[in-house]
């Protein structure tokens, strides 16, 4: 897909109406494309390239790259200049916040700087508890909770002023992202608190891994029932697993993960359970693409980002849509940049 | 403390019922407390207020208090401090992802607002961020103030 107005890397394109963000995510996911993105773990580095490197393998497969905030209370480079990197050479990133590691002060600060740099698009998080970390010793922070995050987030965009009332002069132009899990419980009460983040200012959800469609479907149902499936778009979590006893480490140390047993009695019997896990995602993204109100599907690869090009690639929901990568129009941007 | 913590989610009904009469009469009384004034009064209500709600809610105090509104499951005891339901971390069990031991304060907030008319709304609403300048000082002082329109 090409955008007529396809700016100089790194430009924001113009805002169409309706729209809140001058990102191409936005542009994508209301254009009504099935959408991909991905996730980029931040290199335990400060060298700019280690950032590159990772977001160069998932070019011409991803409309956006979530940069991770700290996931799993792990220390690494901050997602916002992760993005900043990132917005420099045209990609699109999601800048994750967490509410774990910054009070309301910082988190207004980063929101606004990050969407000076070019960031349009912002995910809502509560975070991963300190106790899942290698900081087990640190602070707690959680002034705000995602909820508020995600209105504190909006106040500064659509009221421009920040949480004290002090007026700001330009606001942040960004789409709001939230995360959802229809696989922990409450389940009753999941997608009620979807409806709240809704309400609360979410524009897209990104939710945790999904193995069990079962689930996601009751989900989506409930969802469907709250009216909320033209007022959000709903991309779902995928991921390989790469055999049955990583799959059984994740279920029992990652939080909030569900990973149904008959998923691990598959790869448990796979001659060659990298590939079966790899296979199972495919699987996986082309059942998911066919349940109502999901519009997309988040790639989350920790530590194998490698293989996500071959998944999507394999499962062919792009159905021939190259999402934009630098150099993929070296003639279009060439002739922009000389005008 | 935990066991009388999980019996207040049982009798969420009852404790609210309870507590709409116990606020109409502390919004009746706003002239005596004005008299007395609210300055000189916050250090012993507050004092009340911190050992009977910590008995029943092991409730921290926070200032700002929405047991109504959470089935009378304190949003405070959870970790992360979530204020508008559970995280994405909550246990195959029910249990919660940074104290294993525990039962989701949110899994309770659920089954308490059920017990409660129109509990089920009120966990709906979003809650404003917590001001934090607020932590140990009473709420039902701030509640009667907030009624009767003095602030």
């Amino acid at each position: 897909m090409i955008f007529e107005d396809e700016p100089v890397p790194g430009y924001p394109l113009p805002i169409l109406p309706g729209h809140t963000s001058p990102g191409r995510l936005e542009r994508v996911l209301r254009a009504g494309q099935f959408v991909v993105t991905s996730e980029l773990a931040p290199p335990d580095s400060a060298d700019p390239e280690d950032v590159y490197r990772r977001a160069r393998i998932f070019d011409g497969q991803v409309d956006a790259i979530n940069a991770t905030d700290g996931s799993g209370a792990n220390c690494h480079m901050s997602s916002l200049a992760v993005c900043a990197l990132l917005t420099r050479v045209g990609y699109a990133p999601v800048m994750q916040i967490s509410c774990r590691d910054k009070n309301r002060i910082a988190i207004q600060g980063d929101i606004l700087g990050g969407a000076a740099m070019g960031v349009c698009n912002l995910l809502c998080l509560t975070g991963d508890g300190v106790q899942a970390g290698d900081h087990p010793q640190a602070l707690p922070v959680f002034d705000l909770d995602s909820m508020t995050l995600l209105e504190t987030a909006r106040t500064l965009r659509d009221e421009h002023h920040f949480l004290s009332g002090r007026k700001i002069t330009y606001a942040p132009r960004v789409l709001l992202g939230a995360a959802e899990n229809p696989f922990a419980k409450p389940f009753e009460w999941r997608a009620q608190r979807l409806a709240k983040k809704v309400a609360a200012g979410a524009q897209f959800i990104q939710t945790q891994f999904c193995y069990d469609v079962s689930l996601l479907k009751t989900f989506m149902r409930q969802v469907e029932e709250l009216g909320l499936l033209d007022k959000v778009f709903i991309l779902v979590g995928v991921g390989p697993l790469r055999s049955a006893k990583s799959a059984e480490w994740i279920r029992t140390h990652v939080p909030g993960v569900h990973i149904p047993d008959e998923i691990i009695r598959r790869l448990a019997g796979a001659s060659d359970a990298a590939l079966e896990g790899r296979k199972l995602c495919i699987d996986l993204i082309q059942e998911i693409r066919t349940v109502k109100g999901v519009h997309g599907v988040h790639v989350m690869a920790y530590r194998q980002e490698e293989t996500v090009a071959e998944i999507i690639e394999r499962s062919g929901v792009l159905g021939g849509r190259v999402p934009w990568y630098p150099g993929r129009d070296p003639q279009a941007n060439t002739n922009r940049m000389a005008s | 403390m935990y066991a009388v913590r999980q019996w207040s989610v049982r009798h969420a009904r009852g404790l609210n019922a309870f507590y709409r009469g116990f606020e109409s009469a502390l919004v009746a009384l706003h002239p005596l407390w004005k008299r007395l004034g609210y300055q000189r009064l916050e250090r012993p209500v507050a004092a009340v207020e911190r050992s009977l709600k910590g008995l029943l809610f092991d409730c921290r105090m926070c200032g700002q208090c929405i047991l109504s509104s959470t089935g009378m499951s304190c949003p405070m005891n959870c970790p992360k401090n979530l204020r508008n339901g559970p995280c994405g971390g909550v246990r195959a069990n029910g249990h919660c992802e940074v104290r294993p031991e525990m039962k989701c304060v949110w899994t309770d907030a659920v089954a308490g607002s059920a017990r409660i008319p129109g509990g089920m709304d009120a966990l709906r609403q979003v809650q404003v961020a917590v001001d934090r300048r607020l932590q140990g000082r009473s709420s039902w002082l701030r509640v009667v103030r907030q009624r009767v329109g003095e602030i």
